[in-house]
């Protein structure tokens, strides 16, 4: 039970209230992008390469000119005019806007067709004619790295190889000798491949640029609005888009999971049109575009390895990753680190030896690599740490939740510094697994599986115990494009008591215009009901990096709570003069002063408000404003402990999710039915890539499940009833104590269910199985063991 | 060539020119600017653009304008009036938090209204089979089989289990 600070009436951390952005969405109110519409805009449709590596011989644009209502067809010649056919990504590469001369993967944009319909513009598509000269594509990662394979990226000077770069972390020679002499070493290689955030809203904006006002207005999906800001103001300023005259607006937005942070080509041609033209032009990509085109996820082909002792002991983990970043590294990682967090591995034992390294490589895929809530590559790095200790705990006999007990970082043992030099801040493991285990009876549920076993059925369970690590960062090691990445809250209380709060991150569906009044509630005590929070509007919302990689209560949260604070001492300033007392004599409640052994002597936080405008003391500067921006001193590290209980049918090896238990911690928790909804569905987006969910290519780069008629994302019926908890560990060096939890979930879940999987199938000598596990996965390893022999 | 139909939308009779590809989705968003029924994907496969057609839930993007000619559609602005009071369903999904960023939420809110006319005491198996052709991809579902059952009680004229989020 969460003991709550403030009555229900104020709100403050811990209530469950219900969410102020309902009301607009349950009424089909909501403002998303398609539903904006300016007059005299124009529509955009894309033409994309169907192969996935070829040189353009022609683009004939005659037929499409000539379709009622286009107005103009722009390609890669045009754009050069005005150096925009190639622009930088995040992580200091290049990407194409449009191509001159190569396309470099499947369903990549080749030219645009502007119209003044939406169907109009389709039509044009449909008939632009571009001639191919196909060529083989590298699509193998592995064959990516052949001396005789194609150079992709020959646009660079001095480009001998498809080789991006090679990342490094931990200590080798240690880590070498360890595993030369441990007791117990195992390995497993691992995929974990290409899947897709397909948030129901797909990427989008209205790019609408005045000509009377040299001003641009830009209604955009997008995670970093004032990121997204700064970037067009350094791609485009030469041609007057300085960055006063550029406004970025994300109004809501339907679903971003990082998806929404890249700048997509479609963005940067929609810009350009409008500029040319001085018409606003909308581009909203449709499903097949979004899946087939936008920042994949994943991609991780990883090579684990966990040494230790006969009796269960931890002592070393090496890791060797080859990523497969597709044609360009547009990966959306702060920018010291390419593998994003990868280096949290390690996970949540108490051992000091590790070595990890990476090798990333092009391919003619599309680019991408940081999203569908991974958390700067966490979920790679949980997966291959939870899978490789279960193979550990199989190998030396042990019960997996016993070992993972045994090796455990100790409560006590906090702040802890990890081999990779992280300092987790706070946790209690043990606590959290123990929860897990009693939530599901897990002794009871052994004796059933040794029960089974025996019979020849197959139950499995399946444990994940993660640490996270997240609240992107402090600034001393942290940027994107070299802009750090504190963030900001600007609060403003106005004369009758009710106050407007203006962030610099985007909700996307996460609850900020709840939470963040709660925040703010919790210190100054005005009702949460009575904060209106703003988000996305870079002409009015200050300075911020955006909604992703769970940062926002980690930074602009706690921004909220250092700027309230700043107002809760002005406010005893005034009180104090109100009262005519000294600062001293005041004792503070939430939502009111009074003075120490006359309580009776009061003022409420709305009457101070109120004198801030209308009887402030002399020399005071009048008004109730406070501005922070929030540079974190760590990042924060939620953990949790998930147990999954699975049943597969011996004929059909359909696996059933029997249940699933999740313990999260997240530090002081602000609104728990908003945790718990966080928790659901990451779960959700958990158990995706781990049964159902995988972007399929073939040798010649096309691509097999483009649409959601077989890209599986989970309805109602694959997803199951999940159960969540949480124990508590705030953070130490956290305003509030919070440490942020939307990806969590997402992390911890698929090792969960695939080492339940993996157990169920432990008695036919099966070690491991590579997500997402199907049935037909399962019958192919059994069938190898010879289980189906007749 | 167009064709001149006529719809009522809400309650309201609309006289339209349309092209006989006009999908039923675009009429309602573009032509009628309403713009609380969505789009999610290519075709048929999220259900965000669910709507009521002569009382049956269908994905609007799977209608053509013109196969709504003499019929009557609803569609969530019509639910409840503006500013009053809201359906047992729009009320159960704010209570039991069945929403996050809300860009499925009208088409699942319209396929449960014919899910609930069609049987008001759903279990949750009949509610998840109920919503298999609706995705959602932020909440996880727990919430919205609540918010179904929550309505459903309302709808039944029974008390209505409690709001508060349950842990283990």
């Amino acid at each position: 039970m969460i003991q709550c600070k403030t009555s229900k009436a104020i709100g403050g951390m811990g209530h469950s209230l219900k969410r102020k952005e309902d009301a607009r969405f349950i009424q089909g109110k909501g403002n998303y992008v398609d539903d904006v519409k300016l007059p005299g805009m124009l529509y955009m449709d894309i033409v994309r390469s169907p192969y996935a590596y070829a040189k353009i011989k022609k683009i004939n644009i005659e037929e499409a000119m000539r379709v009622p209502g286009v107005v103009a067809v722009v390609t890669g010649r045009d754009l050069e005019k005005y150096n925009l056919h190639w622009m930088p990504t995040l992580m200091s590469d290049t990407q194409m806007v449009l191509p001159t001369d190569t396309v470099m993967y499947q369903s990549q944009e080749v030219a645009a067709v502007i119209a003044t319909t939406k169907y109009a513009a389709r039509d044009g598509r449909e008939a632009v004619i571009v001639e191919y000269e196909p060529m083989k594509p590298v699509i193998d990662p592995f064959k990516a790295l052949d001396p005789t394979a194609p150079v992709l990226r020959s646009d660079k000077e001095g480009k001998a190889d498809n080789h991006i770069w090679n990342w490094k972390v931990g200590d080798k020679e240690k880590t070498d000798e360890l595993f030369e002499t441990a007791d117990v070493v195992v390995k497993e290689q691992m995929h974990i491949p290409r899947i897709h955030v397909a948030s129901i809203e797909t990427c989008g904006c209205v790019a609408d640029y005045s000509k009377v006002n040299n001003h641009l207005t830009m209604y955009m999906t997008t995670q970093a609005p004032h990121a997204i800001r700064t970037v067009i103001a350094l791609v485009a300023g030469h041609v007057g888009l300085t960055e006063e005259k550029v406004r970025v607006i994300a109004p809501d937005i339907g679903g971003g999971f990082g998806g929404k942070v890249p700048v997509y080509p479609g963005y940067v041609i929609a810009i350009a049109v409008s500029f040319l033209v001085g018409k606003p032009v909308k581009w909203i990509e449709d499903r097949s575009e979004n899946l087939q085109a936008d920042s994949f996820a994943r991609d991780y082909h990883i090579t684990a390895e966990m040494a230790g002792t006969k009796d269960g002991k931890i002592l070393g983990t090496r890791f060797k990753i080859l990523a497969d970043h597709g044609y360009t590294d547009a990966s959306a990682n702060p920018s010291k680190f390419p593998t994003g967090m990868f280096s949290i591995a390690t996970g949540s034992y108490d051992y000091g030896t590790t070595y990890m390294e990476c090798d990333a490589v092009y391919t003619n895929k599309p680019p991408g690599g940081v999203a569908y809530r991974c958390s700067f590559r966490v979920t790679e790095a949980v997966h291959a740490i939870e899978r490789i200790t279960d193979r550990f705990a199989f190998e030396v006999g042990k019960d997996p939740a016993d070992l993972r007990m045994q090796n455990f970082i100790k409560k006590e043992d906090f702040p802890w510094k990890s081999p990779t030099g992280w300092i987790y801040d706070s946790g209690d493991y043990h606590a959290g697994l123990q929860k897990a285990m009693d939530a599901l009876n897990y002794d009871e549920l052994r004796r059933e599986q040794a029960e089974k076993r025996a019979k020849g059925e197959l139950m499995g369970i399946g444990i994940s115990t993660f640490t996270e690590i997240v609240g992107a960062g402090p600034s001393k090691d942290f940027d994107i494009l070299g802009i750090k990445m504190f963030d900001s809250a600007e609060i403003r209380v106005h004369p009758t008591g009710k106050a407007i709060a203006r962030f610099g991150t985007k909700s996307q569906g996460q609850g900020h215009e709840t939470t963040y009044a709660q925040i703010i509630a919790e210190e100054l005590g005005i009702p949460a009901e009575n904060i209106a929070i703003e988000e996305g509007d870079t002409d009015t919302a200050p300075y911020g990096l955006g909604t992703y990689a769970s940062r926002s209560t980690p930074t602009a949260g706690a921004a909220a709570a250092v700027a309230a604070r700043k107002l809760r001492d002005k406010a005893r300033k005034i009180a104090a003069y109100l009262l005519e007392v000294s600062e001293d004599d005041l004792e503070w409640e939430p939502g009111k002063f009074f003075v120490k052994g006359a309580p009776e002597k009061a003022k409420t936080i709305q009457e101070i408000v109120f004198a801030a405008y209308t009887n402030h003391p002399q020399g005071m500067e009048a008004g109730f404003e406070a501005t922070h921006y929030y540079d974190p001193p760590n990042l924060t590290f939620p953990s949790g402990a998930y147990i999954c209980v699975v049943d597969i049918d011996r004929e059909t090896c359909e696996i059933k999710v029997r249940r699933f238990v999740a313990i999260d911690d997240c530090g002081n928790i602000i609104n728990p039915m908003i945790v718990q909804g966080q928790v659901h569905g990451g779960l959700t987006q958990g158990i995706a890539p781990a049964m159902y969910e995988e972007l399929i290519y073939d040798e010649s780069g096309n691509i097999l499940n483009g649409t959601f008629m077989d890209y599986l994302v989970p309805t109602a019926v694959e997803s199951p009833s999940w159960e969540t908890g949480h124990t508590v560990t705030p953070s130490p060096h956290h305003p509030i104590g919070a440490k942020g939890v939307g990806e969590s979930p997402t992390v911890g879940a698929p090792p969960a269910i695939a080492n339940a999987i993996v157990d169920a199938l432990t008695p036919f000598g099966i070690t491991h199985l590579d997500i997402p596990i199907t049935p037909f996965k399962i019958f192919k390893a059994l069938k190898e063991k010879g289980v189906f022999a007749s | 060539m167009n064709k001149t139909i006529n719809v009522t939308v809400n309650g309201t009779k609309h006289t339209l020119d349309v092209e006989p590809r006009l999908l039923l989705v675009h009429m309602i968003r573009e032509v009628l600017s309403m713009t609380g029924t969505h789009i999610g994907c290519d075709t048929s496969s999220c259900g965000a653009c669910t709507i009521l057609l002569d009382g049956k839930s269908i994905k609007s993007c799977t209608v053509l304008a013109v196969q709504a000619d003499g019929k009557s559609i609803t569609t969530i602005e019509g639910l409840a009036p503006e500013g009053g009071p809201l359906h047992p369903l729009q009320e159960g999904f704010k209570e039991n938090h069945g929403l996050h960023c809300g860009f499925c939420t009208p088409g699942m809110i319209m396929r449960c209204v014919e899910l609930l006319e069609h049987n008001n005491n759903p279990t949750e198996d009949e509610i998840r089979w109920g919503i298999s052709g609706n995705l959602c991809r932020c909440t996880g579902y727990n919430n919205i089989v609540k918010a179904v059952q929550w309505a459903g009680a309302k709808m039944r004229g029974e008390e209505t289990p409690s709001t508060e989020p349950e842990f283990v």
